[in-house]
């Protein structure tokens, strides 16, 4: 299969803290991959780091064998909800309007052409009812959707989501992960740091295991094991059955 | 009294002033966004050395080349803030209130030194403490208008990527905006602003034109260019009405009326303001107390007996 993302021997830090080193993988084109690992495992800074949004010590990151500056509009990212002020004043349909920017082109009015785009993204996440609305009155699973819909718009053939799912009721998980499924039949690639271990062999086809290096990466299946996730998470996991995990705290 | 107001240089300056009070409208809103209000305050007092060094070299008072030296020490003041937040523990808004106060402190010192030696050339440089919007001539006024026009129109052609910018950097970034190019811009347009505004309003107050009016402006409107058109007009025309007081008393300062006009429309817009406003507040929670308690007293079980 083709590889659309070569990431090898990258590393990165955050002042004295190195958080991620060496870190190698290969992301198969049109693969659903979870990136999972305990808090403070470096998941966001992967991301970040492979984006060009914090600088990396080492290592060299390829998109569809070339350097991320030429394939920017390829590759779509959904931070984590609370990385902006969503006090702003502006409302849901101008934040979706905000994922064209780079087709409107810089300096220029976006067209009825790019409105109607991002009312279709917006309806896309069940979302259309509220397009006029601040985005400071919408809720925080509202918020993601909106989010989501500012990256769909991009139309983008590789996609990363910093937690979409973090903190959002059933309807908008349930909301996302469709339009998760809809991208990956369309045969798009996404990563998705993800948090919740119980869902992960339901949602993803692929996991990538994370702690400050990666720990195993591959097809669900053979790599979402006991084993695996107690190497990732240092111990502190308490398994049931069927090797689905709670984190728990060490208490000594 | 009044016909001081209508002579053609006070017509100028009056000009003048209203058009600096839309430039520091609006930019008070890139800074209000960015949360860096407080740094329009540092640059601008970080500016004072650099006029009276500049005095210093060229001997006289030519504004031109005073904003020159302002904008010099004010973008020193900035770097000095930039490399104490990032190679020490100390923190940015410490960082700010010592660039400001040492910067201000050196700037004063060498105005003592200035004023004490340059004898008959009584320099006039205490004006730019206060400010002294008559105290320009008509060039000083041409290079505050051009300037100020400058600002206005790279705000304004920019709109859609400033939003972006001041919204979500990081997806800006990722749509191929470059961060730098944008930092490079705004830093531009507040320097710019403060030190074409330190004749006409001086260094210490300059900084609540730029904060004033922005802030006053958010209590209106819940769209980012209404917010950038309101502050606009509310520093545009307390600047007017400011310089026009300060026209009238002769030899008046007029920092401080722009300032008081500025803090007029906050207290209004403050209570009356239509978006969280203390008045509008207020108002809307009793509705929905008197609304909640007489459902609560059509409830059966609230309702005595023999009602």
């Amino acid at each position: 299969m083709e590889t659309v993302l070569k990431v090898e021997n990258l590393s990165a830090s955050y002042r004295k803290n190195t958080v991620l080193q060496h870190v190698n993988v290969n992301i198969d084109s049109g693969s659903l991959t979870a990136i999972v690992g305990p808090n403070g495992a470096g998941k966001s800074t992967f991301l970040k780091t492979i984006l060009n949004l914090h600088p990396s010590l080492t290592g060299s990151v390829s998109y569809f064998g070339q350097p991320l500056s030429k394939v920017k509009k390829q590759v779509g990212y959904v931070p984590q909800r609370g990385s902006v002020d969503w006090d702003f004043p502006t409302d849901a349909l101008d934040v979706v309007t905000m994922g064209l920017y780079g087709q409107i082109g810089f300096l220029r009015r976006p067209k009825r052409s790019h409105r109607e785009k991002a009312l279709a993204a917006l309806e896309k996440v069940g979302m259309s009812d509220y397009a006029n609305r601040q985005i400071s009155q919408l809720s925080g699973g509202q918020q993601q959707r909106v989010f989501l819909a500012r990256a769909l718009v991009q139309d983008a053939e590789l996609y990363f989501m910093d937690e979409p799912l973090a903190g959002v009721d059933a309807a908008t998980e349930r909301a996302i992960m469709s339009i998760l499924k809809e991208l990956k039949q369309l045969g798009r690639t996404v990563l998705v740091v993800h948090h919740d271990l119980q869902t992960v062999q339901d949602y993803f086809d692929h996991v990538l295991l994370l702690n400050k290096t990666v720990i195993k990466h591959g097809r669900t299946e053979k790599v979402f094991t006991n084993e695996n996730i107690i190497s990732t998470y240092g111990g502190n996991i308490q398994l049931l059955k069927e090797g689905q995990g709670h984190v728990v705290h060490t208490l000594h | 009294m009044w016909s001081i107001l209508s002579t053609s240089n006070t017509q100028w300056v009056l000009f003048s002033a209203t058009i600096l009070g839309i430039a520091a409208g609006i930019v008070g809103c890139l800074s209000y966004w960015k949360k860096q209000s407080l740094m329009s305050d540092a640059l601008a007092h970080a500016a004072l050395p650099g006029v009276v060094i500049t005095f210093l070299i060229i001997g006289e008072k030519n504004l031109f080349f005073l904003i020159i030296g302002a904008a010099i020490s004010a973008l020193l003041g900035a770097f000095f803030i930039q490399w104490v937040q990032s190679s020490t523990r100390i923190t940015e808004d410490t960082a700010m209130g010592m660039t400001l106060s040492v910067f201000f402190g050196l700037g004063i010192m060498l105005l003592t030194v200035v004023n004490r030696t340059a004898g008959g050339n009584q320099s006039g440089l205490d004006s730019f403490i206060f400010g002294q919007a008559a105290a320009m001539v008509r060039s000083d006024v041409n290079t505050m208008l051009a300037l100020a026009f400058f600002v206005i129109l790279i705000v304004i052609a920019g709109f859609k990527e400033w939003k972006l910018y001041l919204f979500d950097p990081s997806f800006a970034k990722g749509l191929g905006l470059s961060l730098s190019l944008m930092n490079v811009l705004y830093t531009t347009v507040l320097v710019t602003t403060i030190v074409i505004g330190i004749q006409a309003v001086g260094v210490i107050l300059i900084a609540a034109l730029l904060i004033i009016p922005s802030v006053s402006a958010r209590y209106w409107t819940q769209k980012l260019k209404t917010m950038f058109l309101l502050s606009a007009c509310f520093g545009g025309i307390s600047g007017a009405i400011g310089t026009a007081i300060s026209a009238i008393g002769r030899g008046w300062p007029t920092g401080p009326f722009i300032v008081v006009v500025a803090a007029l429309f906050f207290i209004i817009s403050l209570v009356f303001g239509k978006e969280k406003g203390i008045l509008l507040k207020h108002l809307q929670f009793r509705k929905q107390q008197k609304a909640h308690s007489q459902e609560i007293g059509h409830h059966p079980v609230f309702q005595k007996e023999g009602k």
